[in-house]
């Protein structure tokens, strides 16, 4: 057989897994891997920044449900990456990143752009390996590819030393992997189903919590199925946005922190709690002792460590979200769920998301045109912060893979490289990035990534001048003293635009918004809308951190009395078979 | 409560760091922790005593079974605990206590391993009843050093399989 540089078995590899674009950046000790890349079949799109790299490969990831693939450097471009594969980690989302690694034999010596990657990786990725001997290549690159996307989801990481991708051996790529330490359990235990059938059957208020888990497995048709079928009502957590049809009646979109009054409300009420892939996340629960507590529990997840983690559950049921599901509706019995949806559907009338017209742009507003515009159709990237959640209240989001947003580790800057790794992974689709003025600033230098690859990114910058949560929250929590939340020295975003050959927009009344979205979806270039907002604009209702949800802030009945106007959502109309609502 | 689990892993570099790291990075508490290959040299074995509640043991085998190289997590119970340590106890001596240390090793099995000067080094291999015993049989003598092998423990329910 002939034998290949280390190196090319790589690219080898990631042709057999399915790879065919990889994000990242050149340096000394990955050069030989670039330059086996050089005229291979796979698509390399270099990034400015490595951590951009890390998002991109994440964006490409939870567009697409494909691995994302990132690669660096050792040392500064490891480091570059960590932020990236942190973020991937909170948010279970399978990428393998492959960083160089100095010459084996110089491995400990303080060598130039050395960095003990595997160390400062080790807690943010779901598992690694240093490739020492290049024989072990190709069974390491099969077993990555296999972690990253199997079981619960996650960033999987590939030390290659130099000297490692320049020497040589026979490729010869492993059938199978058997790992005797990975074996996750797949179908939920039998009598577990029963029990949650059982369960579903008896219960009078019950609400169907479904998470990421829902995305990750592709589990979106059995979540409607199980939700019709059985007619009970279904929220959402951010990750599990798209994850149910947001204008299905039975939809009450996002609960938690920043979720709706009604949602929070029927939340506190449910006698049954049916948590889909999600893991009771502080910003889900608030105080964890209060959180449903009237509730029987239900939870469904691949990973065991993530049962009863915070919250008690009932009945636990271990598998894949979708096959679980899937079993589980062949056996499900509907309750009596009627009073229970009627009660819920006034909760939803009486107590809307609302907001005050100001004098200055709404960005609630320039969300709910956004959100009109695409038809709740557009791949939307965010950064973290309040954009982030009141792209999440007023966008209807109605299928998966269409919201991408770091949940987990909140990585501010995350909007413009998950866009523009979507926008290579559904290229015939638009994609916006919602941003904040605060995020979308760290991460910047990767416009020249869209421009000089010609992707047609509709960056919508909510521009409050601050970072915006920071400064509600000091509002809040901090008498006001509003430390280092405004952002004094910022650029012209317009202009921006144009000078590194994108389209640029200012927008700063509210009769300019629409024929704004409306422009930038007909330019077939990448277009940065610069919305000047108010600046002083509050995201609610808002559950206060380690509070009950029955102490949330910015209610209905708090904003109405300031003159705020109801935003209902718009749901589409029952079919007779969806049975009645009311 | 302390819980004594029996961890087989992978024996290659790195899987100590990621088994220490994970136990630091959720604020779990090693009580002790000790490794050696067993039978099959592809494995090693941990033994590893933690304090805590059912909860945070339940999620400590849990994240340990999270580890891909973690290969199989076995929570002895105490009735089937099968247990030991061996200590290294150094301490000073005179002509007139001399006898009475040597009195009091031997009713510890102990061994002395040497006696050099006005020390006496000795080995004790037992439960932690009896090394704490020991130490405080020691202690009057003037205890200068101490060392601990970690415990090491087996189940006498059998053999901790790999397979299933």
């Amino acid at each position: 057989m002939k034998k290949l540089t280390g190196a090319k078995i790589l690219i080898e590899c990631l042709l057999k897994e399915g790879a065919d674009i990889v994000f990242g950046i050149p340096g000394g000790a990955n050069l030989p891997t670039f330059d086996a890349l050089y005229d291979s079949p796979i698509k390399v799109v270099m990034s400015r920044h490595e951590q951009g790299a890390a998002h991109m490969a994440d964006g490409y990831a939870r567009a697409t449900g494909k691995v994302g693939v990132c690669l660096a450097t050792s040392g500064p471009g490891a480091t570059n990456l960590v932020t990236g594969l942190a973020t991937a980690f909170m948010d279970s989302i399978p990428i393998v990143a492959i960083t160089g690694q100095v010459r084996t034999y110089m491995i400990g010596n303080d060598a130039f752009q050395e960095a003990d990657t595997i160390g400062i990786t080790r807690p943010i990725t779901k598992h690694s390996y240093l490739v020492k001997d290049v024989r072990d290549l190709a069974r390491v690159v099969r077993e990555a590819f296999f972690i990253a996307r199997t079981g619960r989801p996650g960033p999987v990481l590939i030390d290659f030393p130099v000297d490692v991708s320049l020497a040589e051996t026979e490729f010869d790529y492993p059938k199978e992997v058997n790992i005797r330490g990975y074996k996750p359990t797949l179908t939920g235990h039998t009598g577990q189903v029963k029990k949650a059938a059982e369960a579903i059957k008896q219960a009078k208020r019950p609400i169907l919590y479904a998470g990421g888990g829902v995305i990750a497995s592709g589990a979106a048709k059995e979540l409607r199925e199980l939700a019709q079928k059985a007619r009970i009502p279904v929220t959402t957590t951010l990750l599990g946005l798209g994850g149910f049809p947001e204008t299905d009646p039975l939809s009450l979109g996002m609960l938690g922190m920043h979720g709706f009054e009604y949602t929070n409300y029927a939340v506190a009420e449910c006698d049954l709690l049916i948590a889909v892939g999600a893991r009771f996340d502080d910003r889900v629960t608030g105080k964890p002792d209060e959180f449903a507590k009237k509730a029987k529990k239900i939870q469904i997840d691949v990973d065991p460590s993530q049962i009863s983690k915070t919250v008690p559950v009932d009945i636990p049921i271990v598998g894949d979200v979708r096959a679980t599901l899937e079993a589980l509706n062949k056996i499900i019995e509907k309750g009596e769920t009627n009073g229970w949806l009627r009660e819920i559907s006034e909760w939803k009338k009486k107590y809307p998301l609302l907001y005050k017209e100001k004098k200055k742009l709404l960005p609630q507003y320039v969300i709910q045109q956004i959100s009109e515009a695409t038809k709740g159709e557009a791949v939307v990237a965010t950064g973290v912060g309040q954009h982030q959640m009141w792209a999440a209240q007023f966008y209807q989001f109605n299928k998966p893979r269409s919201f991408l947003s770091s949940g987990g580790l909140g990585t501010m800057g995350y909007g413009l490289p998950a866009a523009i790794g979507a926008a290579f992974g559904r290229p015939d689709e638009i994609i916006f990035d919602i941003d904040g003025d605060g995020s979308f600033e760290m991460t910047l230098n990767e416009i020249a990534t869209a421009v000089a690859n010609k992707l047609k990114i509709k960056v919508a910058i909510l521009n409050n001048r601050h970072h915006g949560m920071v400064r509600q929250w000091q509002d809040l929590f901090y008498k006001g003293r509003h430390a280092q939340s405004e952002m004094i020295g910022q650029p012209d975003f317009a202009k921006l635009a144009e000078a590194y050959g994108a389209v640029g927009i200012t927008i700063t009344k509210r009769e300019e918004v629409r024929p704004a979205i409306e422009k930038a979806l007909k330019t077939p270039k990448m277009v940065i809308m610069n919305f000047l907002v108010e600046e002083n604009e509050d995201c609610w209702p808002m559950i206060a951190p380690g509070k009950p949800a029955n102490e949330m802030l910015g209610t209905f009945e708090a904003l109405q009395k300031e003159g705020a106007v109801p935003q209902p959502r718009k749901f589409k109309e029952e079919t007779p078979e969806d049975l009645s609502l009311s | 409560m302390k819980h004594t689990l029996s961890v087989l892993v992978e024996n290659h570099f790195g899987v100590l760091s990621r088994v220490s790291g994970l136990f630091s990075a959720r604020g779990f508490n090693i009580d002790s922790l000790a490794v050696g290959e067993t039978e099959d040299p592809t494995v090693s074995r941990m033994t590893i005593v933690v304090e805590g509640d059912e909860r945070t043991l339940e999620q400590v085998k849990k994240q340990l079974n999270r580890l891909i190289d973690v290969i199989k997590v076995q929570d002895i119970s105490p009735e089937d605990l099968l247990e030991r340590e061996i200590v290294l106890v150094r301490v000073g001596f005179d002509h007139k206590s001399r006898a009475e240390i040597l009195e009091a090793i031997t009713t510890f099995q102990g061994k002395v391993l040497d006696a050099s000067g006005n020390t006496l080094t000795v080995e004790v291999t037992g439960d932690q009843t009896k090394v704490h015993s020991v130490f405080e049989l020691l202690k009057p003598y003037g205890i200068l050093e101490i060392v601990r092998s970690g415990r090491i423990a087996l189940s006498r329910k059998g053999k901790l399989s790999i397979k299933s």
